[in-house]
């Protein structure tokens, strides 16, 4: 194993970092509400609860709107994944399916669950980045590619 | 607009640009981060570290408040024990993240790019999330 210096971009990552924390920590300290995108989402699907469904749409409405923007101002940060349009649709319903039996995902256990020091957000994030190793570990040896 | 949704507005915003400019709306870098058998990208641990520093001593600071600024009550979620709920779910969702690259988030900012692969990625999403809640909805 090997740091890949050429794809490694530390000063970005960390300033996008800390954007994403103060994002979460204004949404915490402010409204009392966790940025989590995979409850978010799941609030925001027809049948789900009333409560709630405002300032989740708020939020979407501002990720969305600023993505807009940033496709506009830096399109290369956007890059299409490299999967195949089946790999996608069965990676998309893991996803679903896995984030809403967590109750989470990589930002509401990832950055707010392990600030909130919750051993539920520990134990899950320790699991699915174990599980995600294994997976590209699998399919790199199974395509050759990586 | 209550001071909630101009919180939420502006919080989805700054997630998004943070997203953007960490790298992570690039799946091929996050898939770099997850490969950490070849060529490693440490970046994620970055983005990830970055984010706890900023929101660990703002929970801090809301708790000993004993409120948020501008609601009565804080949404802690209700579950505290580790189950195997929990574990099956994180398993699943560690599987598509490592297939693709897309985590939520990232999944949603780049819907606005139009490309059919996030728009396929985002759809299975979001059937996935609903079909739980009808299935199997959390006690």
């Amino acid at each position: 194993m090997s740091v890949d210096l050429a794809s490694f971009t530390p000063a970005q990552s960390l300033a996008g970092g800390l954007l994403i924390g103060l994002a979460s920590a204004l949404l915490y300290a402010g409204a009392g509400r966790i940025a989590g995108i995979s409850g978010i989402c799941a609030g925001l699907l027809p049948r789900a609860p009333s409560e709630g469904r405002s300032w989740r749409a708020w939020f979407a409405v501002g990720l969305l709107g600023t993505s807009v923007l940033v496709a506009l101002v830096a399109p290369s940060a956007f890059t299409a994944p490299a999967a195949s349009l089946a790999a996608l649709v069965v990676a998309g319903l893991l996803v679903g399916v896995g984030t809403r039996l967590a109750n989470g995902c990589t930002s509401g256990h990832g950055v707010v669950g392990l600030s909130r020091l919750s051993p539920r957000s520990l134990a899950s994030v320790l699991t699915f980045m174990l599980s995600a190793g294994i997976t590209v570990l699998v399919t790199a040896h199974n395509t050759g590619a990586r | 607009m209550n001071p909630t949704s101009v919180i939420a507005l502006v919080s989805g915003s700054l997630f998004a640009a943070g997203l953007a400019l960490s790298g992570m709306t690039r799946p091929e870098k996050v898939l770099g981060f997850l490969s950490v058998s070849a060529r490693w990208d440490p970046s994620l641990a970055l983005v990830m570290g970055g984010a706890i520093a900023v929101m660990a001593p703002v929970v801090f600071w809301t708790r000993r408040r004993g409120r948020p600024l501008f609601e009565t009550t804080t949404h802690e979620p209700a579950q505290t024990r580790v189950d195997g709920r929990l574990i099956l779910g994180s398993v699943l969702f560690g599987v598509g993240w490592g297939l693709v690259g897309y985590c939520p988030g990232p999944a949603l900012a780049a819907l606005v790019t139009g490309s059919l692969s996030t728009i396929a990625f985002v759809a299975a999403m979001l059937a996935g999330l609903w079909i739980v809640d009808r299935v199997a909805p959390a006690k």
